[in-house]
């Protein structure tokens, strides 16, 4: 899901550069006045975790590979403005020190990983989870939900702005500039295999960390329903 | 609450981070759908579109792939080690570089509202 360089031409990956500064602006300003002294050493962790979860590569045998991201999980537990300052930190680092994701397409990548999946990731979990026990089968289950349906949103507006480069621009011999691959391929290809086996993947690491943490760290998973924070 | 035994399961996730690399090579899988290099693109569709071409060379990382630039051909193990060494690096990076931000956003918070 990281769009290399040169994959989206300027008009896409300059709009995202606009539509990824007001929403980092809006991250920072919610985070500045949320800041505890708790959240940062949290926030440190759940970037270190999103990094190193992506490196475990899963493959489609014969095919293509795809990972989580933990983006979902960094939106369930501290929120989906955290989530946009620390997998947009990930993806920078990646881009910039592992060639992993284009530097003109990082915000395209922004845009999706660490805009579009957190905030979906979110609201489905706020939906589902809403009210229940930090150790309840529901919470769980909304977390894998929130998970699968946040990568799959993601892999959605990524396969747009690949489908979108044929249309967008192409040299007088009639050949893309960019993307060579339409929408009519971009995005039946990425949606299946979001939703066939890297969602799945994604569900897993999300309820799996939530489902780990709600025993560990309740009131991380669900303050609400814990009564004074700190106590056994 | 205890952050130390969070790290604990982040650093054995990233010594385990290897099997992210040797899984995909014996199911023979390649690259994720849309991240192939230039010249794999080209060889698939049969030309490599200009526009790509002017920006492929518009950054180099320094540990493209998550090994240094040139390893592509040494044994697994050593590929292994190296992607190791580059879970742990860039974990610290990414913590580093969100303290770093909520570090400032926090001294913001403090200049506005002493």
């Amino acid at each position: 899901m990281h769009i290399p360089e040169g994959y989206l031409g300027p008009h896409t990956y300059g709009a995202a550069w606009a539509a990824m500064l007001p929403v980092w602006v809006v991250a920072g300003r919610r985070l500045r006045r949320g800041l505890s002294a708790r959240l940062v050493p949290l926030l440190a962790i759940g970037a270190a975790f999103s990094f190193v979860i992506m490196m475990f590569n899963v493959p489609i045998p014969g095919g293509s590979t795809g990972h989580a991201t933990g983006a979902p999980l960094i939106a369930i537990l501290l929120g989906p403005w955290a989530a946009v300052l620390a997998v947009s930190v990930v993806l920078a680092v990646q881009a910039f020190v592992f060639g992993d994701g284009g530097i003109t397409a990082l915000a395209a990548n922004c845009f999706n990983m660490a805009f579009v999946m957190p905030f979906v990731s979110y609201g489905v979990y706020r939906l589902v989870a809403i009210g229940a026990a930090a150790r309840s089968v529901r919470r769980t289950v909304a977390a894998a939900l929130a998970g699968y349906v946040g990568i799959n949103a993601a892999a959605l507006t990524t396969a747009v702005m690949f489908g979108l480069q044929p249309i967008i621009a192409s040299g007088p011999d009639g050949r893309p500039l960019s993307c060579p691959f339409g929408l009519n391929i971009a995005v039946p290809v990425m949606a299946a295999e979001h939703l066939l086996i890297f969602g799945l993947v994604e569900a897993a690491v999300t309820a799996g960390a939530v489902a780990y943490l709600a025993r560990t760290e309740p009131e991380l998973v669900a303050p609400a329903t814990v009564k004074g924070h700190g106590t056994p | 609450m205890k952050t130390r035994r969070l790290w604990i399961i982040v650093v054995i996730l990233a010594l385990l981070t290897p099997v992210g690399i040797w899984l995909p090579e014996r199911l023979r899988a390649g690259d994720a759908w849309g991240e192939w290099g230039p010249e794999d693109l080209a060889e698939e569709v049969g030309f490599l579109p200009r526009g790509l071409a002017r920006l492929a060379g518009f950054w180099r990382a320094p540990a493209p792939d998550y090994a240094p630039a040139g390893w592509e051909e040494k044994p697994l193990a050593v590929q292994g080690a190296a992607y190791i060494g580059s879970a742990l690096s860039g974990l610290l990076a990414c913590a580093g570089g969100i303290w770093l931000l909520g570090r400032w956003l926090a001294a913001k918070e403090e200049a506005r509202a002493p």
